[in-house]
């Protein structure tokens, strides 16, 4: 229950920390106030018909899908990170990084290189017909990839590097000297699993769960190839087919309460778990060294999620791509493609960071339910899909868009025309409205570990809140902060929908190059720009890598219940 | 507060970066649904004729809903989309405003623009039918034939709701009424042999992978599969099928437009209706429907070489108004039947 309570003496003089908050809650909530309002202005007799023929269907899909892409990314991302953290093998510390490479894989770009791959007429049926000696397609027929089953399995390979990398994290730092102990005391293997390292790593799994599930909830590429009817296509289809926007912002509600529902449960699967770590040095855990024939078995279980959910798609991707530059060169405009896709993503980020840090650190000042709630509601915009939210960013930036144009015409006589809708800034809002909630979250997890007693020291010793921000918190955030900057960049990059709508006229980025491209069908110059996507996310990728596997040395504390 | 003060800050030098710049007169700004690499040889030329600068957005969806949103300051002069029923939905939302030209009214067809000269149509697409040129020995086909017990695990589809479907349904609806297209829709779906779902050109695909036989598929892509732009192995999807057009039972076949409407704010309205009339001459409706592998709207004009055996095309005399009035209705039939499930 939250209840408001006046600011309390530790509020005084945060009047700043408070104005920051309500600042990107405001900037959040305005898209999604818009398309509450759409959505109030009725759509007729739409919803007994949806309610009929329609969201029956979508919900059960939805939530069909929603649990196949959890258990999905839980089973492979808790298994990898366990298997790399606790035991040695060959390979180890390749498939340590390696685990993170499908995050650089847009979820529409990995569904369109299947497709291609597992087609009856495509290279791996063809093969396997070749070498059983079979003729013809039919004699042999697989299931087809276009199914919702095919589309839990995309979704969970190239999303589970959400829940491997912060659980990775807690195994290989909090969780050191218990399964030390419990290594001592003679527990076995599987005991060892699932008694302590499993409970212990919780509260990550439940938050890097809960970020692919939203993923997987936004995602409309991959559905729509696949042939998967969920909400978010019911959402389109009532926009454009019923040219209901009315229609479709409701069902976005609808949309918005289902993620609240997640980030609850994932409240609530995290409670009664605090964990009280050990107060000596953190130390990183010892894997056990396996025997050669278990050690190759370790290994080959690590590397197929690789292989599936990064390897093949890419080595798909580049074949065709270089096939492509052979026949007719580099497209002449890419490069300034993807100049644009990395300004863009690098401003928003930037934005975003910042907003996310004083948010967090407004929350932890003012120690009340008031600005934490100011703060759950600034992660709102990653719970509606891309392009509804893109709809409701236009009204208020034209609104914005049009006064400064009469200001300035009645007080200077001209015309400021639009200065934000159909600029650059634009697309940085919309970034950052979409994605604050991922540098929120990964900030929040890194403060959450740094006890209070420092802050109040800090205080003792008269070190003014801003100041403590530079001289105690960041040094010991940094790799949580550079791993919710990483993430945060990499998805501005891949972000599709939004950037569709919103972009300026002549400015395109690679995935708008590659949605142009596969939309009239020259696929393997889509190849070119689907490559490049995944290329300049791959730095990021391998630095949000190292920063994972380094220690944080900050000591854990008790967690705190303010 | 020097947080917020760097806030400010990097805020400040973010709009000072990233504002659009105000536009020069000899320029045009058109917002299109239509991929603008299908187009850009047009707009070259036509830059070269006028020395009028084309500025493109290529949008997905949410053309309308950016151009209102815009509003008086909206720098959209021209606004191009696919499908009629899109063209009609931008009248009804209040971002167009009717134009009236010589050339136009004389160059295109009376069904084929809108009566009070708010969109007019500058291309035509047919919903052809491909078929297996080695399973099947067909030559012609009516749209009512696919729901034949004959075809029975044998047709492949996109997804109902995609505008080409829908388009096609609700012409159906304007034909035959709600409740036999109904019946007729549920016969279709009982045919599919796989999921209704992916792309036009995964009709040739999937023929050719031995998935079906037979299905609906728009006339261009077969121009582009056989032209080599998407690759090799699109010349091999392609040359498994026999394209055909199909007839409605005694009618003619089911098209589709591209076009274009002239923005309510355009602030270079001269221009816009110049690129409508240069778009409307012999000399770019004949490159249109080479560039695109679609058919003319300009009588007299020829179509493209590589689309030529899939014979004249006899447009079905509904007029597109009519059948656009149907599309909420077809789409709610799809719905229904469960015809994507």
């Amino acid at each position: 229950m939250i209840s408001l309570k006046l600011p309390t003496r530790h509020d005084r003089g945060h009047g700043g920390w408070w104005l920051l908050s309500a600042l990107a809650a405001v900037l959040v909530l305005a898209p999604a106030a818009a398309i509450a309002v759409i959505a109030a202005e009725g759509s007729g007799d739409l919803w007994p018909h949806l309610a009929r023929h329609v969201l029956p269907r979508a919900l059960r899909d939805t939530l069909l899908l929603l649990g196949g892409v959890g258990a999905l990314t839980i089973v492979i991302g808790v298994g990898c990170a366990w298997l790399v953290t606790a035991y040695d093998f060959p390979g180890r510390r390749v498939l340590a990084w390696a685990l993170l490479l499908p995050l650089a894989m847009p979820t529409y770009i990995v569904a369109f290189a299947y497709l291609d791959l597992l087609h009856p007429i495509g290279p791996i049926q063809s093969a396997i017909r070749a070498l059983l000696g079979f003729e013809r397609p039919r004699d042999l027929a697989f299931p087809d990839i276009r199914s919702l089953g095919g589309c839990i399995l995309l979704l969970g390979l190239v999303l589970f590097p959400y829940v491997y990398l912060p659980t990775r994290a807690m195994f290989s730092m909090q969780a050191a000297g218990l399964v030390e102990a419990s290594r001592l005391l003679g527990a076995g293997p599987a005991r060892l699993f699932f008694r302590i390292a499993l409970p212990l790593a919780w509260p990550a799994i439940a938050a890097g769960a809960t970020l692919a599930l939203l993923e997987a909830l936004n995602d409309i590429g991959a559905s729509e190839f696949l042939g998967v009817r969920t909400l978010t296509r019911t959402i389109y289809d009532t926009w454009i087919n019923r040219s209901s926007l009315s229609g479709a912002a409701q069902i976005a509600l609808l949309m918005v309460a289902i993620v609240l529902a997640l980030i609850l449960l994932e409240r609530w699967a995290r409670r009664h778990r605090h964990y009280a770590a050990s107060s000596r040095q953190a130390r990183r855990l010892m894997p056990e060294r396996l025997g050669r024939a278990t050690g190759w078995l370790a290994f080959a279980l690590a590397a197929v999620p690789v292989l599936l959910g990064f390897v093949l798609p890419a080595g798909y991707l580049l074949a065709a791509a270089l096939r492509r530059v052979g026949q007719v060169g580099m497209p002449p405009s890419i490069l300034m493609q993807a100049g644009n896709t990395v300004l863009v993503a690098a401003i928003a980020t930037t934005v975003a960071t910042l907003i996310a840090v004083g948010v967090i650190y407004a929350v932890r000042l003012a120690r009340g339910p008031a600005m934490a709630a100011l703060a759950r509601c600034a992660s709102i915009g990653y719970a509606i899909p891309g392009t509804v939210l893109a709809i409701g960013l236009l009204t208020p930036l034209a609104e914005f868009d049009n006064a400064v144009d009469q200001a300035v015409r009645r007080y200077l006589g001209l015309s400021t025309g639009l200065l934000l809708s159909g600029s650059g800034a634009a697309l940085v809002y919309a970034y950052v409205a979409r994605f604050l909630a991922v540098a929120t979250g990964g900030i929040e997890a890194g403060f959450r570990r740094i006890p209070r007693s420092l802050d109040d020291a800090a205080r003792t010793l008269g070190v003014a809140p801003l100041p403590a921000i530079w001289r105690v918190h960041l040094p010991l955030i940094k790799p949580a902060i550079g791993a919710a900057v990483l993430l945060v960049f990499v998805d501005c990059m891949k972000e599709l929908p939004a950037t569709l709508l919103l972009r300026p006229l002549n400015f395109e980025t690679l995935a708008t190059q590659l949605y142009a491209e596969a939309a009239r069908g020259t696929y393997e110059n889509g190849a070119i720009a689907a490559l490049l996507i995944v290329i300049v996310g791959l730095p990021p990728v391998m630095l949000l890598a190292r920063l994972g596997l380094r220690p944080a040395g900050d000591r854990p504390a008790a967690s705190d219940r303010g | 507060m020097t947080a917020l003060r760097s806030l400010s800050f990097t805020a400040a030098l973010l709009v000072s970066s990233l504002v659009a710049g105000p536009l020069s007169a000899s320029e045009l700004n058109l917002y299109t649904t239509r991929e603008a690499g299908l187009i850009q040889p047009l707009l070259d030329k036509f830059t070269e004729k006028t020395g009028v600068k084309v500025n493109t957005v290529f949008l997905k969806d949410g053309l309308a809903e950016r151009v209102l949103a815009e509003g008086a300051n909206s720098p959209a002069d021209l606004l191009m989309t696919v499908d009629v029923g899109n063209l009609v939905d931008l009248v009804e939302q209040g971002v167009t405003q009717p134009t009236a030209s010589e050339a136009l009214t004389a160059s295109i067809p009376a069904q084929l623009r809108d009566p009070d000269g708010h969109w007019y149509a500058l291309s035509l697409r047919a919903r052809a039918l491909y078929a297996s040129k080695e399973r099947t020995d067909l030559t012609s086909f009516t749209y009512e034939q696919l729901a034949d017990p004959a075809w029975k695990g044998k047709v492949c589809i996109r997804s109902g709701q995609h505008p080409y479907n829908t388009a096609l349904i609700a012409a159906m609806i304007a034909k035959h009424g709600e409740a036999k297209t109904e019946a007729w829709l549920v016969g279709v779906k009982e045919n599919l042999a796989r999921k209704a779902g992916g792309g036009d050109r995964d009709v040739a695909r999937d023929i050719l992978g031995d998935i079906c036989d037979v299905g609906l598929a728009n006339s261009y892509y077969v121009g582009l599969m056989r032209s080599g732009k998407g690759g090799a192995e699109q010349e091999q999807w392609v040359a498994a099928i026999r394209p055909i057009l199909p007839t409605f039972a005694g009618g003619g076949t089911h098209v589709n437009i591209s076009g274009a409407a002239v923005a309510k704010h355009a602030p270079n309205k001269d221009n816009a209706v110049k690129l409508l009339e240069y778009l409307v001459s012999d000399e770019a409706q004949a490159l249109y429907a080479e560039a695109n592998y679609e058919y003319p709207v300009k009588p007299g004009v020829a179509g493209a070489e590589l689309i030529a055996d899939l014979g004249p095309l006899t447009v079905d005399s509904t007029p597109l108004i009519e059948i656009s009035q149907h599309r909420k209705a077809a789409s709610e039939l799809v719905d229904k039947v469960g015809f994507d499930d």
